[in-house]
């Protein structure tokens, strides 16, 4: 019989699932994260896994996790610290259990709890011990997962022990649903998905995760169960969207609204490779998807289609970006409409390749030979992916001028709900292809945005040569001239910044009226906004702005930069933002920027933007 | 785009750019730049069904001077910027020049990737053997010892053999010719446009400042018969001025074997281009031993990588309707009310 347990609700909590990196943490986080969804929270997802595949079992170096924040509120991040941890391993535990909040729930695979594993992960005695201090500040649930999952099991006669062993995070996730009320349907129905061709996979999983929800509720493990009740979202149609999916989609959105076929070549990277993956399996949409032989032959291939007349797209990380630079300049002197992506890592050279970082803007803005302008975006959230695609196809192919789009590895695995766009609300675009050999010349330019005619090679009567040498502005004939250089440089400067007349104004977040204004770009803005409502119910009043256009910026930058006693910049970097908006615009600035490989936490921005007020206060 | 086959004959000036060409006088650029149009002009095909893909280096002014569509690129890369531009515009003629530093030296790792892949483009490698462009330093192909500016001492690396290194990537159409055969070279070019897949065409090309004469010992108009072979299809293995010299099938290797001209032995070597084994036996002849082979060395079919792409593109839309609103509202989804 059921024992009656209390039940708590709560608007927002923090839970994160660790372990060995093959025990199936992403899939379980994932799993979690869909069912929070569909229980109608608005919730934020952060993985974290290391760069070793299989890492040796049991170390702390191979643990994985992945934490999920939910609530029935609107959210911007994935949580500083959980308020639960489930750890399948006792390195997990030691990696993870400094960041659990005091009083947190720490659910624990008791069953690894053993000499070697604890001695592996640097335990000098068993914290489970019941006079051992070391989780003193925690409430500790000690469950043998793997016994459990063996024993719930025990009948399946002809389904192997290892295979039972890799069913144990599902009893895990039946645990941690059964905690938080949610529904086990939607596991089922992915399990069902996944596993409908291998029925005793299925019938095991399917189990343990029973199994997992029943214990809980026919045990006293937990006195209390909780409940976050439904956010308050926008009404509409929801899914769950990470960044991969939504930089695809926003592709196939923008190509199918300009009319155009896309080339997308990319080498295998990490953690771009995600997009090449999701655009090869979407090739109905007309994609060329290619992994090409290295980074210089993705940029040049694409840069070869956009050259015919199609959207050449490119995506890679840090050190691949690095090596395509020479081709971007040749985009840009040869004016074509290339996209280039870069899923910002950690770290310089090889650096930490799992991990997030915002460190490339001075390199997406300067890191060219000679004075070299492009167009650089920044989707600030997972769902931005989506519009900040169209923006780059727009403005690119408007423009005949490479764009960078400065995404980060953090949104491309981190997932959000997303309310399904109204696809008539994607702005119009059109590839205007010069056809009429009447007075034509490549390098003849619209009045207005200075680019000059796109032309399908092939077309009758246009036959011209573009390439890497200087030309002469209009004929496209080339030259060495020492002014037409200079006027040629200053043209390609001014295209990129007329596009200021084309994107919106910047809008205020947070309280208008305060003295202290935050400018972050990219992910940081989520823990802006999640701080700007700590501030907010303290009394206190912070405004925020959002870069998602980094070249050209806003128009009303400056005019609102001025507008506020004290500007302070935040950013996953040492201040590149910060020393561009210094130097351009010759204000003072504050400066909070962390490369920890993680997003800046919200407690730690709250205690940066109260020094700020104080300072403030005392002026 | 479709081909304009019924009437129109074209010349050779009809694919001519109105830019002065800026090589060197006594260049051999000068020579493949007119075969290339003559080849055009046989192909007949108009001006803007051609577009010419360079990277860096003399040759790969080319694009300039020609009257198709031509887009003169970056050092080493033409060979991925060509394979874009096809698989955007399949209908298009693409050609590549390249030379022995642009495509083999900085260039080299697309060469290798471009021959397995197999996209239907025409590369032409003009390999004189040395840095024209940055004034005389050593390239792959110099031979061993040669001075120059960065070998003082002479060089210490054995060279590349562009032609071999072809055939070994699995080419799937291989020739090498003189630029000095204008003939001969039209006709491969030709052969090479036809050849539906990569086509690799290694040209001696002699540069008259830095390296003159590096391949008179088989191009010198008095000894060149003796010094090298035509290879055809189906064709007997014969050369030398009196055409009375021809290859033989020895003991694992060929052997050069002496005739009347009139009395061709029947021991002589048939080639055949499609047997890799003699394919990769004629391009392994080391001069001055044997006789530099010219002509169309391999010639296979093969699928290409255009084709490949867009027959998935077709299957997929075949299989899956290509419906972005189902697309994006796949998975599960739920109603905020």
């Amino acid at each position: 019989m059921a024992v009656e347990k209390q039940l708590e609700e709560l608007e927002m909590v923090t839970v994160k699932f660790a372990g060995d990196s093959g025990d199936g943490i992403q899939i379980t986080g994932d799993q979690f994260g869909n069912t929070t969804a569909i229980a109608g929270n608005d919730f934020s997802t952060f993985p974290d896994f290391p760069s070793e595949i299989r890492a040796p079992l049991g170390t702390t170096y191979g643990v994985s996790s992945y934490q999920i924040q939910f609530a029935s509120k609107d959210i911007y991040t994935p949580g500083d610290t959980p308020d639960v941890l489930v750890c399948f391993n006792p390195a997990a535990l030691k990696v993870n259990m400094g960041t659990v909040n005091k009083g947190g729930i720490i659910v624990v695979n008791e069953d690894e709890f053993v000499e070697k594993n604890l001695k592996k992960a640097g335990f000098e005695s068993n914290p489970l011990d019941p006079n051992d201090t070391t989780l003193q500040d925690f409430r500790v649930h000690k469950i043998p997962i793997t016994t459990l999952t063996l024993k719930a099991l025990e009948d399946m006669k002809d389904f192997g022990h290892a295979d039972k062993l890799r069913c144990k995070n599902f009893l895990a996730l039946g645990v941690v649903s059964w905690l938080f009320q949610r529904p086990l349907e939607p596991i089922e129905k992915f399990l069902k998905k996944k596993f409908g061709k291998k029925p005793p996979i299925l019938e095991a999983n399917t189990r343990v995760l029973h199994a997992g929800y029943n214990m809980c509720d026919t045990m006293e493990i937990f006195p209390i169960m909780y409940k976050i009740p439904p956010a308050k979202l926008e009404p509409g149609t929801y899914r769950n969207i990470n960044g991969a999916l939504a930089t695809s989609y926003g592709l196939l959105a923008a190509a199918e609204k300009i009319e155009l076929p896309i080339v997308y070549a990319g080498y295998p990277i990490t953690p771009a490779s995600e997009v090449l993956h999701t655009l090869a399996a979407l090739k109905q949409f007309d994609v060329a998807a290619i992994q090409t032989e290295d980074e210089i032959a993705a940029v040049t291939m694409a840069l070869g289609a956009s050259y015919g007349g199609s959207l050449g797209i490119t995506g890679s990380s840090g050190p691949g970006i690095a090596l395509k630079i020479e081709a971007i300049n040749l985009a840009v002197m040869t004016e074509l409409p290339l996209i280039i992506f870069n899923f910002m890592r950690s770290g310089i050279s090889t650096g930490m390749p799992t991990k997030t970082e915002q460190g490339d803007l001075a390199m997406a803005l300067f890191g060219r030979p000679s004075d070299s302008h492009l167009i650089v975006l920044a989707p600030e959230s997972a769902s931005d992916c989506f519009w900040i695609s169209i923006e780059a196809v727009r403005l690119a192919t408007k423009y005949m001028t490479p764009v960078m789009v400065l995404s980060e590895g953090f949104l491309i695995n981190a997932s959000e709900p997303w309310k399904l766009p109204d696809l008539d609300t994607i702005p119009e675009m059109k590839a205007s292809f010069r056809t009429d050999p009447k007075d034509y010349l490549p390098y003849k330019r619209n009045k207005d945005t200075l680019a000059r005619d796109w032309v399908r090679i092939g077309t009758k009567g246009l036959e011209h040569t573009i390439g890497g040498l200087e030309k002469i502005n209009e004929t496209g004939e080339i030259s060495q001239d020492p002014e037409n250089h200079d006027l040629m440089t200053r043209i390609r400067a001014e295209k990129v910044e007329r596009v200021q007349n084309d994107i919106p104004d910047l809008e205020v977040l947070g309280d208008k009226d305060a003295d202290l204004l935050l400018v972050g770009w990219g992910s940081s803005i989520g823990s802006m906004r999640a701080s700007a409502e700590v501030i907010a119910k303290s009394g206190k009043k912070v405004a925020i702005i959002n870069l998602r256009y980094l070249n050209p910026f806003p128009k009303n930058l400056e005019e609102i930069l001025r507008s506020y006693k004290k500007v302070a910049v935040v950013e996953l970097n040492l201040g590149q933002l910060n020393m561009i908006i210094r130097s351009k615009f010759m204000i003072d600035t504050s400066f909070l920027g962390r490369v920890t490989g993680q997003p800046i936490s919200v407690v730690e921005m709250v205690d940066f933007i109260n020094n700020e007020l104080d300072l403030l206060k005392e002026h | 785009m479709s081909t304009t086959a019924e009437t129109i004959k074209y010349k050779a000036n009809d694919f001519k750019s109105t830019a002065e060409p800026r090589w060197c006088p006594g260049c051999e650029d000068y020579a493949i730049l007119k075969a290339v149009q003559t080849a055009m002009a046989q192909i007949g095909r108009p001006s803007n069904e051609h577009a010419v893909v360079s990277g860096i280096g003399c040759s790969s002014r080319f694009p300039y001077y020609m009257g198709t569509y031509g887009f003169h690129t970056i050092h080493g890369r033409p060979l991925p910027i060509a394979t874009g531009l096809k698989i955007s515009n399949p209908e298009l003629a693409v050609w590549v020049v390249t030379g022995d530093g642009d495509g083999i030296s900085i260039g080299g790792n697309h060469l290798m990737h471009a021959l397995r892949r197999n996209a239907d483009i025409t590369i032409l490698l003009f390999d004189n053997r040395i840095y024209g462009l940055t004034k005389g330093q050593y390239s792959p192909t110099s031979e061993k010892g040669k001075i120059n500016k960065t070998a003082p001492y002479g060089t210490i690396e054995e060279p590349a053999d562009p032609t071999g290194l072809a055939i070994e990537c699995g080419a799937s159409f291989v020739a090498q010719i003189s630029a000095t055969y204008v003939k001969e070279l039209v006709n491969v070019l030709v052969e090479a446009y036809n050849h539906k897949g990569t086509s690799f065409v290694h040209i001696y090309q002699n540069c008259y400042i830095y390296n003159n004469g590096a391949f008179d010992g088989f191009t010198e108009r008095s000894i060149r018969d003796d010094n090298n072979i035509k290879v055809e299809h189906q064709k007997p293995l014969v050369f030398g001025e009196k055409n009375n010299k021809g290859l033989v099938m020895g003991y694992g290797k060929l052997e050069i074997v002496e005739f009347e001209p009139e009395n061709v032995p029947d021991s002589v070597i048939i080639y055949d281009e499609t047997d890799l084994s003699l394919v990769r036996m004629i391009s392994d002849m080391k001069f001055p031993e044997f006789p530099v082979p010219m002509g169309v060395i391999k010639r296979v079919k093969s699928p290409t990588f255009d084709d490949a792409i867009h027959e998935q593109i077709e299957s997929a839309k075949t299989k899956f309707k290509p419906d972005l609103e189902k697309l994006i509202s796949s998975g599960d989804t739920w109603e905020v009310k």
